[in-house]
């Protein structure tokens, strides 16, 4: 029963995806959905907008109302989405390199809007679909493509930047946490106000091969091993959990009630 | 010295970032994006190899690759990136800022359709909507002239009546990721080809400061635009002079245009990049039933080489253009450049444009002979233009 709903969420004809064996991007589509789900909202009522990158092509995927847009775009578009229609419930989805180095302006400037979007970044740690390039979120050190000697660069902490830029719910997880990733989504969903989830998920083809964890399973075992919860002990691991949830003024509420006040449009 | 090091069977976007790797130039600064990915791939294991001394920055976005460059270029550096399409257009702003500020920088442009509906295959439309920016556009037929045109267009680039960019144009995942024999020549020779670069007025040289692209209303702007305009005219008379160099260099003749069969030719076909090996065949098959036909390839589409189609052309009986890309609501940009130049001409021929091969399209040796049919027929209408290999 449940799977049949959830399968109800899908375009049949559009599958199978184009990810890879082994591929994170799936899991983190199915968390999305049992969210979705648990929250019963409408199939009519979500938009998904995304941007350019093997996690974009979500939105292909999913019988919600979708965009698939421009590279690095996807954020400004939801954004118009959102003030279009403010009772639909946006989510974007993209990549870490879409959100976060050519969409990092966008990114930043929702999170300090505050408007009720909920930013999904299929965080896989390099450009996949174009062949694993180094990305923003790339370690210190590892092998990509371009980084032949590994990445001198350091990396963008996603939940540090969401942070800062002003989001009001922020979470991490990882496609290991299967659970625990359902339930950050839900939270996120139910959230007024920009939330970001920063979803650690594993590229076995590009990120494994490079880095010595050529298999699926050697992936997942690494988020397993290199992450643990807020609340826990873990010298140099990587913390996954809520961040921050916090009732602040939202843009759209706070536009309409200065918007509204007599003689505010003279 | 021996002019071919070796000769080897790789593809267009090996043979490209083995070209930038002979030219090594100061600083690479790229963005990854399908099909252009391999060039930066290849090079960037040049540079982690200690192969080249180049200095390469993987930035956040084409927009910040174009914009790095135009900082090196100004500071004295040679500069070069590579991309395809969207990247292209993401760009577009710093393309024309390159141009105006006569920066020498070598994009080689995997060529891609602009989305959308997104699509990563071949076709001009991302080349097209760069030809105003004042940049030198080339455009390759195979690997081999991709890995030439790159070399050249260094020289090209720098020369002093010119100091303009070039965009080295080859088709996407045709040429890019199709594996063709290449001759390569030795770094020597390419390295003494294209000299050490002269910077102009460096932002390095603190002797002499200066400063790039203030601000230029109505008093100057015009005056430098018009600079613009005749710095892209010299490209007429300086690129035959390199063509000449670079054929006594490595043996091979490069010109503005290819001509095929053309000699007695009544009827010609006009086009770029890697549909042209598809029309020789084509026009060699029709040359056996008897027909004189012919084909001419456009090696330089900016500047567009204007005398050089009215010497090849007035007289000819039809004359086919064909476009990988379309010009909504006007003519398709390379007819509309062909038939332009032809209205000069005492003779002119009857002109036909067919568009095809959009967004990856396959373009089948019987879609150009139907092209050449209706042109030997004389079914050929000017102001009609047909489509190939489109369901309709």
């Amino acid at each position: 029963m449940r799977t049949q709903r959830l399968l109800s969420y899908l375009r049949p004809g559009r599958w199978p995806s184009v990810w890879c064996p082994g591929c994170g991007n799936g899991i983190v589509l199915k968390t999305f959905l049992e969210a979705v789900d648990r929250l019963s909202i409408p199939k009519e009522k979500i938009a998904v907008v995304s941007g350019i990158g093997c996690s974009s092509r979500v939105t292909g995927y999913m019988d919600f109302n979708t965009l698939h847009t421009l590279h690095g775009r996807a954020v400004a578009f939801a954004t118009g989405v959102k003030l279009a229609k403010p009772d639909f419930e946006v989510v974007v989805m993209g990549g870490d390199g879409d959100l976060l180095a050519i969409g990092g302006n966008h990114f930043i400037h929702a999170c300090k809007r505050n408007l009720d979007l909920t930013i999904v970044i299929f965080n896989n740690m390099i450009y996949a679909m174009t062949g694993g390039q180094v990305s923003p979120t790339t370690p210190s050190f590892f092998q990509t493509p371009t980084t032949p000697r590994g990445n001198f660069e350091r990396s963008f902490d996603a939940v540090s930047l969401a942070l800062a830029a002003g989001a009001t719910f922020v979470a991490r997880s990882t496609v290991y946490h299967y659970d625990h990733l359902v339930q950050v989504l839900e939270r996120a969903l139910k959230h007024k106000g920009t939330s970001v989830v920063d979803v650690l998920t594993g590229c076995p083809t590009y990120f494994g091969r490079y880095n010595n964890m050529p298999t699926p399973s050697s992936v997942m075992e690494f988020f397993k091993t290199h992450t643990c919860f807020i609340e826990e002990e873990g010298e140099g691991k990587i913390k996954i959990g809520i961040f921050k949830e916090s009732e602040e003024p939202e843009f759209y509420s706070l536009y309409k009630e200065i918007t509204s006040k007599e003689g505010a449009m003279e | 010295m021996q002019k071919v090091l070796e000769k080897v069977a790789i593809t267009g976007a090996e043979a490209v970032a083995y070209a930038m790797k002979q030219i090594e130039p100061d600083v690479v600064a790229a963005y990854p994006i399908t099909p252009q990915t391999p060039i930066v791939e290849y090079f960037a294991k040049y540079v982690a190899d200690g192969v080249v001394k180049t200095e390469m920055i993987p930035v956040e976005s084409e927009h910040s690759a174009m914009s790095a460059l135009v900082g090196a270029a100004a500071a004295g550096a040679r500069a070069m990136t590579a991309t395809s399409a969207n990247g292209l257009a993401l760009m577009h702003e710093i393309v024309y800022i390159a141009a105006s500020y006569r920066l020498p920088i070598v994009m080689p442009v995997v060529n891609r359709a602009l989305s959308g509906p997104l699509n990563i295959h071949c076709d001009h439309s991302d080349a097209m909507a760069e030809r105003d920016s004042g940049w030198i556009q080339l455009f390759a037929e195979s690997n081999q002239e991709a890995y030439d045109l790159t070399i050249l267009a260094v020289k090209l680039a720098e020369h002093e009546a010119v100091r303009l960019p070039v965009m080295v144009n080859l088709d996407g995942f045709i040429l890019s990721h199709g594996v063709e024999p290449v001759e390569l020549y030795p770094d020597e020779l390419v390295k003494k080809f294209v000299g050490e670069p002269k910077p102009y007025y460096p932002l390095l040289d603190t002797d002499h400061p200066v400063t790039w692209g203030p601000i230029d209303l109505y008093d100057y702007y015009f005056e430098h635009k018009r600079q613009q305009a005749e710095a892209m005219e010299n490209v007429k008379k300086v690129f035959p002079e390199i063509a000449k160099e670079f054929e006594e260099t490595f043996g091979k003749r490069y010109n503005f245009v290819e001509e095929y069969r053309l000699d007695d030719a009544d009827h010609v076909m006009i086009a770029l990049g890697s549909t042209n090996s598809t029309i020789k065949y084509v026009v060699d098959e029709l040359r056996e039933e008897g027909y004189k036909v012919g084909a001419l390839k456009i090696w330089m589409f900016r500047p567009f080489p204007k005398e050089t189609l009215q010497r090849l052309l007035n007289g000819r009986k039809t004359v086919v253009v064909l476009d990988r890309a379309l010009s909504f609501g006007a003519e398709a940009p390379l007819y509309e450049a062909v038939k332009s130049a032809l209205y000069e001409v005492a003779a002119r021929p009857l002109l036909g444009s067919y568009v095809y091969g959009l967004g990856g399209r396959d373009v089948k040796p019987e879609h150009i002979r139907k092209a050449f049919e209706d042109a030997i027929r004389g079914n050929l209408i000017a102001d009609e233009q047909r489509y190939l290999g489109l369901r309709e």
